[in-house]
């Protein structure tokens, strides 16, 4: 339990970069929503449009919506330059503040609507103009209402805004995501305790300034005002401070996709330039869709990616013209098309691959995908979620006229647990997977090399390419990682006994390939 | 029609909802220090009229003129600050005090009340200082809507407006505080418009009752004339159901009248 405790008081500066994300996307929502409401109380076509609007935005999972300010913000940038942030504490404040305009927009709206029409003809009758209206009548006796839509979207925004970190924002979500990937309960733990300490407290505070508008009591809701203030602003201070101390180092941000071996290696990458000098920021746990863009446009400094992943996301390639082909064509293909780099190949593949347990393999007499073939048709095979709608899984599935009896998907955390207990046949594993030599797993040939590589690589943003002293503290790095030598990192990340965090993890396997 | 000495004169008043005609070209003079009341059923168009005049309702046709003025071209905040306005169901603010209240329409204005005005007001409709610090809900009835009387009278305005500012109260209140405004008509030389449904209190209170129906005035006679039978039809009709509870009462008898 101590372990929970130290890893909570650990928190503080996610918590106070969680404070200010969820609170100006409050303040955000709203400085929008209210003169929304008051717009649409004096029109029935804005009040339908504005709330139709803020509802339809509701439905769409937050997850999803901060994804998809990725690609708008991207596109703006025709308008805005260069320089507008595409990921980070933007997209985070724009897609929140958008998801918190609902029960504000919503409880304003009612507020107004249900206000006594008796009420509203006095002010009219003693001579009051619209404003004063608004001002004196309508906005003190609808206050106790919008406050608890306030309240409501506090409570959702706080929730949500842990998702932001899969767009690179720090939060409270950066524990909780470390955490599920590695299986690190404690971490998760930690962070779920924070955010939903946090949520209750500002849901306590805001209930004090709404029951002090209800009340009519002057001390009870400048009270709650004046103690959210406080709250935010010691946030404020313990996320400034240290930079207005400023010591002058150059800061690099390392990216981490959202499993083990990108935690690993960020961390492995981040110790080297650590050591030669520089400040390191890691934004873990990015959706693998935005890294590449992100590392391009220069968001971030640093990314480890894989050569399958580029050639069909982002060459938009089908074809498999062989490992080092591949290669070469992907590093001419970014220089070519940005000022980003890729900086070499750290030595394994992290590629799909067919798995079995190697008793049953035996059994069957399967060594290859082509004996798969054979007896595919009395087995069920299990892959990651989007396995199924891969071309890998295309891919193979033609070149062997693979047919199973059945498909099934698993999460990959649970994929090898359902290969032991017989639930599926064969997984699509990962071939850098350290429970492919825990469980002593059979991996399939591939004859007919259906399958295309992933080389592990690294990519160097366009500032960070031309910084001569990086690529020299990374140097050592390419060419140096063996497929066992990263199977044994993993497997200390995801075992349950004796875990290692990803941090000691990159140690040990920085002394494994002899730095 | 000439409207020069009238306090307020109604020159073909119109206000229509589709097809509906809740004011059908009222003309209409009334001189100064004169306590109309405006009686008809529900729907008679009544209150529509009564609100043309501080526009809460805009007339779609005519014009009504104040002190020889066009309502229409003074500004509506301040022509309704100028003018005392008793609401249907009271209308205080619930979330200001009895003293901020009363103070409003000055404090629109910009002008603040002293305490001793707001006593003074709170006096005239003889309700304790003490009230003043009162929240509405903290008081009855009868004590709220001398409130609104008080807020009313707070601008000195020179023509009172009630729209059935007696409706929601029991009957002994409603009877007193009608005397207290009747009073203070004549004390501070008002011209008062009372909207009513109840013939009773209009006779008793005003010098002159008009007659809606159907959004015309179809009879305009004093109180005696309407007791003597005047009027027309429409109008006997209202005047037949307080002399009819009069006559009723008067055959009961009974050891407890006089």
């Amino acid at each position: 339990m101590s372990g929970f405790w130290s890893t909570l008081f650990g928190l503080g500066d996610k918590l106070a970069a969680h404070v200010l994300l969820a609170a100006s996307a409050i303040g955000l929502g709203i400085a929008v929503a209210l003169p929304l409401a008051v717009w649409a109380s004096r029109s029935q076509p804005v009040a339908r449009a504005s709330l139709g609007f803020a509802s339809l935005v509701q439905t769409i999972p937050a997850l999803a919506l901060l994804a998809l300010f990725f690609p708008i913000l991207l596109s703006l940038r025709a308008v805005f330059g260069e320089s507008l942030p595409t990921l980070g504490f933007l997209p985070a404040l724009l897609a929140l503040a958008l998801y918190a305009l609902l029960p504000i927009l919503r409880n304003a709206v009612t507020a107004q609507a249900n206000l006594d029409p008796g009420v509203l003809e006095a002010a009219d009758g003693v001579g009051m103009n619209r404003w004063q209206r608004l001002r004196l009548v309508e906005a003190p006796l609808a206050a106790p209402f919008v406050m608890a839509g306030i309240r409501t979207a506090a409570v959702w925004t706080i929730g949500a805004a842990t998702l932001s970190t899969t767009i690179g924002q720090p939060s409270l979500g950066d524990p909780i995501f470390a955490g599920l990937q590695t299986q690190n309960w404690v971490l998760v733990l930690a962070g779920c305790f924070a955010s939903a300490a946090l949520a209750l407290t500002a849901d306590l505070l805001l209930g004090v300034i709404e029951r002090g508008f209800a009340l009519r009591k002057r001390a009870l809701w400048a009270g709650g005002m004046v103690a959210v203030a406080l709250g935010v602003a010691a946030a404020g201070f313990a996320q400034f401070a240290p930079s207005w101390r400023g010591d002058g180092r150059d800061t690099v941000v390392i990216a981490a996709k959202s499993f083990s071996e990108q935690y690993i290696l960020a961390r492995l990458i981040g110790q080297r330039l650590e050591d030669a000098g520089y400040r390191v920021e890691y934004r873990d746990g990015l959706g693998s869709a935005v890294v590449h863009r992100a590392v391009t446009t220069g968001a971030i400094d640093i990314s480890v990616d894989y050569t399958g992943t580029l050639w069909a996301n982002e060459l938009e390639r089908e074809d498999n013209p062989g490992r080092e082909a591949m290669y070469r064509e992907i590093v001419d293909w970014k220089k070519r098309t940005s000022d980003a780099r890729i900086f070499g190949r750290l030595g394994f593949e992290n590629a799909y691959a067919f798995a079995m347990r190697s008793d049953r393999a035996r059994e069957l007499g399967v060594a290859s995908l082509t004996d798969l073939a054979r007896v595919a048709p009395r087995l069920t095979v299990g892959g990651d979620p989007e396995f199924f709608e891969r071309p890998e899984w295309i891919a193979v599935r033609d070149a062997y006229g693979m047919r199973f009896a059945g498909t099934r998907n698993f999460s990959p955390t649970f994929m090898y647990d359902a290969l032991q207990s017989g639930e599926a046949d064969v997984i699509s594993a990962y071939t850098s997977d350290g429970r492919i030599a825990a469980d002593r797993l059979t991996v399939l040939a591939d004859p007919a090399e259906a399958l295309p590589s992933y080389d592990a690589l690294i990519v160097l943003s366009p500032k960070a390419s031309r910084d001569a002293r990086l690529r020299a503290a990374l140097e050592p790095l390419l060419g140096a990682i063996d497929v066992a030598q990263m199977r044994a990192a993993n497997y200390a990340v995801d075992r349950v006994e004796d875990k290692r965090t990803p941090d000691e993890a990159a140690r040990d396997l920085a002394d494994a390939i002899g730095l | 029609m000439n409207g020069g000495d009238a306090a307020l004169l109604f020159d073909r008043v119109g206000r229509h909802y589709g097809d509906l005609r809740a004011v059908d070209e009222v003309s209409l003079a009334i001189p100064r220090g004169q306590f109309v009341a405006l009686v008809g059923a529900s729907g008679s168009g009544k209150s529509t009229l009564l609100k043309t005049v501080n526009r809460l309702t805009f007339p779609d046709a005519g014009r009504v003129l104040i002190n020889g003025e066009d309502a229409a071209k003074i500004p509506v905040a301040s022509l309704r600050r100028r003018i005392g306005y008793v609401f249907q169901g009271i209308g205080l603010f619930p979330h200001m005090s009895v003293a901020e209240n009363i103070a409003i329409g000055p404090r629109l204005s910009g002008e603040r009340l002293s305490k001793d005005r707001i006593a003074e007001l709170l006096a005239l409709v003889e309700l304790d200082a003490a009230m003043a610090a009162r929240m509405p809900d903290a008081l009855s009835g009868g004590q709220r809507q001398r409130v609104g009387v008080a807020r009313a009278l707070a601008g000195e305005p020179d023509l009172l407006l009630m729209d059935e500012p007696f409706g929601a109260l029991d009957p002994i209140t409603r009877d007193a505080l009608g005397e207290r405004v009747k009073a203070l008509h004549k004390d501070f030389g008002l011209t008062t418009v009372m909207v009513t449904h109840d013939m009773a209190e209009a006779l008793l209170l005003a010098d002159r009752v008009l007659v809606m129906d159907r959004g015309s005035i179809v009879a305009d006679e004093t109180p005696l004339a309407l007791i003597e039978g005047r009027g027309g039809p429409i109008a006997q009709g209202l005047v037949a159901v307080p002399r009819e509870q009069a006559r009723r009462l008067a055959a009961l008898g009974g050891p407890e009248t006089p």
